[in-house]
């Protein structure tokens, strides 16, 4: 029924690279994704290419593959045994699906904040230092000043910095999602995946957050999903939207909240989605 | 209608003074256990339960010699139990969790856990002390270790399988090897859970007595030799109340208060970092 329905809608899926525009460097480049949950298929032929040292924002209704979709990127589906993807996905030209990929160093080019905050059982202090120290030896002087400039990046390092031994349990909600994404930051990421980083913050947080990810542009190529669309609009350069599994339209973000081509991407940016 | 309602009210009543009859019932006699083996056991206590041997009938003596072995032997199985029955239930929480083996193995965990504890006595009888021809501490703590390794291989599971993935998945986005992942995050969010199961294994294991008269059996004598039989707080309780000398039996008395005051400190313990658990 409900496929009956997309079928009707979606006139023209996107095949291939679909932009008319210079998106400039392509930093990962996807062909033909699949991915399924089982039998499940969750991202059903996905074509898309982000673009170096810009930002994509991802939206689309609850249950659409979004998530999914960031899983992809970084392989940490690859903890299940019963899920699996199919396709090409690009990172600098070379395959990262493919079976001799080093995980732990693709993570490490490949950073992520999950939807639901998880600090870790430690303090606040050692959430950071102890991704920092994976990558790097460090003196003490030194690692206190990454940790520092992480938890600044992030802006909670005002609410936290007399009582960087706390547990990171402790925190706020929203307090453990930006210590997430400054533990995030401070490792060095290439790509940075956002999974609604901002879903439990306030609005002055979610403002230094949006600050943060302007200037972490300058560096990082950028992939957050929003459900917020003046978010999606405020800080991405692009926007891709999906649903069901599909990406229905993948444009400039100007472009795609000015005159999108999809009737079903109007809608759902008009919140006339039903 | 008043009558539906007495009818209730009656019912009710009947299930209430008979769970209540029950409570009762089955706490009277622990209080009367609790109270005699107090009681019993507090007449015979002294300084020199500590610091002397166990005695031939008539005289005077303690309970040192199997108090130390009672140690040594828990201690023995305890360091040979708890690290394999942490790698185990890791295996079976992180590495294993959708491998059949895993099935298998917890299967045959929790036939173990439940068996009684007269047949490991037996089997390590059979494999260690009939071959070596001789009873030996080392055998005593090896079936000790049998009893063990099942409770902190399920508690170890449990206790891995409840640190939320979300956890895990974070830890390995950030690039961390697997090792480091279970090291560093999924044990320390497990490790208050853990060590409660090991201390409950200690508590299981010190009130043993079947497969202990089949493996390290009794010594009169203080010995340290791991290669020979060695006195243990059970033994000695078994053979001293089963005796028909007075001051045999008080000794009895006695080091099973011991024991019970040891193990219940141990469950208190246990519940502390219970609790801690829950409110960190
Ligand atoms: N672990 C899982 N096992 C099976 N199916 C799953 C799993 N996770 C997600 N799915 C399914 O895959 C589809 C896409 O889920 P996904 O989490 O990617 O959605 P989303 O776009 O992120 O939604 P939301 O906006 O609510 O976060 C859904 O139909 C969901 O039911
Ligand atoms: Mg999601």
């Amino acid at each position: 029924m409900t496929f009956a329905i997309t079928r009707m809608m979606a006139p023209v899926p996107v095949v291939g690279n679909p932009l008319p525009i210079g998106g400039g460097a392509e930093k990962i480049t996807i062909r033909k994704l699949n991915f399924y949950y089982g039998d499940h298929c969750a991202l059903k032929d996905i074509n898309v290419s982000l673009y170096a040292k810009k930002v994509m924002a991802f939206i689309g209704p609850s249950g659409c593959g979004k998530s999914t979709f960031l899983r992809v990127l970084n392989r940490i589906y690859d903890l299940y045994p019963n899920q699996r993807a199919e396709g090409e996905v690009l990172l600098d030209g070379k395959n990262i699906l493919a079976a001799d990929q080093d995980l732990n160093l693709l993570r490490a080019r490949v950073g992520m904040v999950f939807q639901k905050p998880t600090p870790f059982p430690m303090t606040i202090y050692e959430n950071i230092a102890f991704g920092v120290r994976l990558y790097e030896r460090l003196s003490k002087s030194e690692l206190d000043g990454q940790v520092e400039q992480a938890l600044r990046r992030a802006a909670i390092w005002e609410e936290v910095k007399d009582k960087l031994n706390a547990n990171g349990l402790s925190l706020s909600g929203g307090q453990q999602q930006r210590l997430c994404i400054a533990r995030t930051i401070a490792v060095k990421p290439e790509v940075i995946l956002l999974d609604e980083p901002c879903s439990a913050l306030d609005p002055i947080a979610t403002a230094k957050i949006e600050e943060l990810i302007d200037e972490l542009k300058n560096d990082y190529t950028i992939v957050i999903v929003t459900h917020n669309m003046q978010q999606a609009a405020r800080v991405s350069d692009f926007t891709a939207f999906m649903y069901l599994g599909e990406m229905i339209e993948f444009n400039t973000t100007t472009f795609i909240f000015t005159n999108p081509e999809n009737r079903r991407t109007q809608d759902y940016i008009t919140g006339r989605f039903g | 209608m008043m009558m539906l309602y007495a009818r209730r009210r009656f019912r009710n009543m009947t299930m209430l003074v008979l769970s209540v009859g029950a409570t009762l019932a089955g706490l009277g006699w622990l209080v009367l256990i609790l109270w005699t083996l107090v009681v019993e056991g507090m007449s015979g206590l002294s300084l020199k339960v500590f610091t002397e041997m166990t005695p031939p009938p008539g005289s005077d003596g303690g309970l040192l010699n199997p108090i130390v072995g009672s140690l040594i032997m828990t201690s023995l199985a305890v360091a040979v139990g708890t690290p394999i029955g942490i790698f185990a239930g890791t295996y079976m929480a992180e590495y294993g969790r959708y491998s059949p083996l895993t099935q298998v193995v917890r299967f045959i965990n929790d036939i173990l856990l439940s068996a009684p504890s007269i047949i490991v006595g037996l089997f390590i009888y059979e494999v260690m002390v009939a071959p070596m021809g001789h009873f030996s501490a080392y055998a005593g703590a090896v079936a000790l270790a049998v009893i063990v390794i099942p409770v902190v291989v399920r508690t170890t599971e449990d206790m891995l399988l409840l640190v939320p993935k979300e956890l895990r998945e974070a830890a390995t986005a950030l690039g961390m090897p697997r090792l480091y992942v279970i090291r560093r995050v999924s044990y320390r969010a497990a490790k208050a859970g853990i060590l409660t199961g090991i201390l409950l294994a200690i508590a299981r294991i010190s009130g043993e007595t079947a497969p202990i008269l089949f493996t390290a059996l009794n010594n009169q004598f203080f010995s340290a030799d791991l290669n020979a039989p060695m006195a243990s707080l059970p033994a000695v309780i078994f053979q001293f109340a089963l005796s028909p000398y007075k001051d045999w039996q008080k000794l009895a008395w006695t080091g099973a208060l011991i024991i019970t005051l040891a193990v219940l400190a141990l469950s208190i313990i246990a519940r502390m970092l219970a609790a801690s658990r829950k409110t960190s």
